[in-house]
């Protein structure tokens, strides 16, 4: 066993450990505790659990990688699920946690009508999976490269874990192993970054420091024949439109993500659910400010590392990375002269996205205890993100479904729901090993999906349920279906899925900035079919009304 | 002691929906300065006028992609500060802010 093998071992065992000691310690009897951890969260640990949550493998792995060959315009991303946040912020967080229900669909039930929850459930599963399929997906690269499993193992190890705290723990399990994640993925991510920056420019604050290697970056880009990194619009075919479009739909699809959205429902009150979206934000920030500066340095690393060398003098991850086929060399070549990305480019060297992170110490020559760390946090990241995706999709599927719709009338006992929530958590798991293993596209892709679908369905919905109160559910219904459609729509027509051939994009848009405009669609037919059709209740637009104000009024001072 | 406007018990209705009103248009006066700071330092900076942007360089980055991967994040995290503590301050000005028995923030 090699050395970086044992120290995988180290890191990834002690971490694992960690978390099935605080999900242990954490287990819980009732529903409240299971699906908003008793409403007792404190804003700072909130927001360290939403940090984990909220940055995905695609985050912790694929992210630095898409940044490095996109460029400038690898933004989309850094802007996309960062700027969602102030959304949520400032437009749904407080109101939310004031409503103080369960789940997502709950509230829209409760807003609209019963026929709106059922469509909204079924679509925080969609969502969801789409999403859970990249973390299985990336906690198997993880396993696969540094430990020598295959995928399929590598899915089934990570799934086993994610098992155990999230059916001992509910929520409340949950939320306490992701605050350990947190803290294991931000610490492995940043001292690679930190020690590549100092060996690079002498100056180990990577935030800053990459700036100076801009310029070399860009030239030494185009002699492998790739774009340069600071240009604007040329690392996406679509151009600007595009680039606008699909950074608004990352935003917008962030701030309706049920996954982060029942993150505000755990905190104590709705001042505690505003300071959770600052600390969450704050503590990803961490991360989305370090990736882009990982991208560039891993990438000069790796061009200056490939210039000039021969085939049998390359450097010895292209090797060890080989064996996983994420590094390709292409056949019978001398040195070096084009890399690239893209496995269809015919290139000489083809690196894939998802390792370009998981690398870099290696890329950079860094000792194999830090790459130990990096498989722990890279694992901490997929695990921390399935685990609140995996409990969306049981509450949808238990909560929200099954005892409203199939057991309505005869009132389920505590013990049953406890039952059927952990039942649910359980087939959710399985079906995402089954998933997970077969992935349909890159890691950060598939989950730039989900955030279209979200951003068409539930961002307009629960926007103008808060802020319209002549919102209806006929409104709401046909909205979000219009929403899922036209964007699911193009999705199908522009991509190679259902065994369709993909289209061209209509004006450059690409299937993921459609959600932009099918939250755009899903508002309008919203707002034409409410005010075609019978206002809301009274009681309704009172909820609607209360929902504004964090505390009925007091007389300040009182104390009583 | 207090620094808010009591509730007058006789009041009834119009004296109610008036806080009312006038809390929520603070919130949503705040709400709206704030987004437009948030358009403007991501869309306007990060993407519409990134080109123009990026002829000026500081530290070695052109300005308009140091507004895409840098500053606009960092801008969002002050916006959100801004506005917990700002409504903090409304909250406390309307006595809405949430207070357990003794008084304190809970």
């Amino acid at each position: 066993m090699t050395d970086i093998q044992i120290w995988t071992f180290v890191f990834v065992i002690l971490t694992f450990g960690i978390y099935i000691t605080i999900a242990w310690r954490s287990r819980v009897k009732e529903t409240k505790d299971f699906y908003v951890a008793s409403q007792d969260v404190p804003a700072f640990a909130n927001g360290a659990a939403v940090a984990a949550d909220w940055m995905s493998a695609a985050s912790f792995i694929g992210m630095a990688g898409l940044i490095a060959f996109l460029g400038s315009d690898g933004s989309v991303y850094l802007m996309g699920w960062t700027g969602g946040f102030v959304l949520l912020a400032l437009l749904l967080a407080p109101y939310l946690r004031k409503w103080g229900k369960y789940t997502v669909p709950e509230f829209v039930g409760d807003r609209y009508s019963e026929g709106v929850r059922v469509v909204a459930a079924i679509t925080a599963i969609l969502v969801s999976f789409t999403y859970v399929v990249g973390q299985m997906n990336g906690g198997g690269i993880v396993f696969s490269r540094f430990l020598n499993l295959n995928l399929t193992w590598g899915v089934i190890v990570a799934a086993a874990i994610i098992f155990i705290y999230t059916v001992l723990g509910g929520m409340k399990g949950i939320t306490y192993t992701q605050v350990a994640q947190y803290t294991v993925l931000i610490i492995a991510y940043l001292i690679p970054a930190v020690a590549v920056a100092q060996q690079t420019t002498g100056l180990p604050i990577p935030q800053i420091s990459y700036g100076q290697i801009l310029a070399e970056l860009d030239a030494l880009g185009r002699e492998f024949g790739l774009h340069a990194f600071s240009e604007a619009f040329v690392g996406r075919d679509g151009g600007q439109l595009d680039v606008f479009l699909v950074t608004a739909s990352l935003m917008l699809g962030t701030a309706g993500l049920p996954h982060v959205i029942i993150r505000f429902y755990t905190t104590k009150t709705v001042r505690g659910a505003r300071y959770s979206v600052f600390w969450a934000l704050f503590f990803i920030s961490l991360l989305y400010l370090t990736a882009p500066a990982v991208g560039a340095f891993t990438k000069l690393n790796l061009l200056q590392g490939v210039q000039g060398a021969s085939a049998d003098e390359l450097p010895s991850w292209i090797d060890t990375w080989g064996q996983t086929g994420l590094v390709q060399v292409a056949d019978g070549v001398d040195t070096i002269e084009t890399v690239s990305n893209n496995a269809a480019s015919g290139a000489d060297l083809i690196v894939n996205n998802d390792i370009l992170v998981l690398a870099s110490p290696e890329i950079g020559g860094l000792p194999a205890p830090i790459i130990g760390l990096m498989a722990a946090g890279g694992m901490a990241a997929a695990m921390s993100t399935a685990a609140g995706l995996l409990l969306v999709i049981s509450s949808a599927a238990s909560h929200d479904l099954f005892f409203r719709v199939f057991r309505r009338n005869s009132g389920a006992s505590e013990k049953e729901q406890m039952l059927v929530g952990r039942l649910a958590m359980a087939g959710a798991i399985v079906v995402a090993i089954i998933a997970g293993v077969n992935p349909p596209a890159f890691v950060a892709q598939v989950v730039a999906f989900a955030f279209g679908l979200a951003a068409a369905t539930f961002f307009p919905a629960i926007i103008l349920g808060i802020f319209w109160k002549r919102a209806n559910g006929p409104g709401a219904t046909s909205g979000m279906l219009a929403g899922l459609l036209f964007t699911g729509g193009y999705m199908i027509y522009t991509l190679e899925i259902f065994g369709t051939g993909a289209n061209d994009h209509i004006f450059g848009i690409s299937p993921e900035g459609i959600g932009a405009i099918g939250a755009v669609v899903n508002a309008a037919v919203t707002i034409v079919v409410s005010n075609l059709t019978a206002p809301p209740s009274r009681h309704v637009q009172e909820m609607v009304e209360e929902i504004r104000y964090p505390q009925s009024r007091q007389e300040v001072g009182t104390g009583s | 002691m207090a620094d808010a406007p009591h509730e007058s018990t006789s009041g009834g209705v119009t004296d109610q929906d008036d806080w009312r009103k006038r809390y929520w248009k603070k919130n949503l006066r705040l709400m709206v300065s704030l987004l437009a700071v948030w358009f403007v330092v991501s869309y306007g900076f990060g993407i519409l006028l990134i080109e123009p942007l990026n002829t000026i360089e500081i530290l070695g980055f052109p300005l308009g992609l140091w507004f895409a991967q840098q500053g606009s994040i960092i801008t969002f995290v002050i916006l959100i500060l801004i506005y917990a503590l700002r409504m903090d301050r409304i909250d406390d000005e309307f006595g809405v802010s949430e207070r357990g028995e003794d008084g304190e923030r809970r």
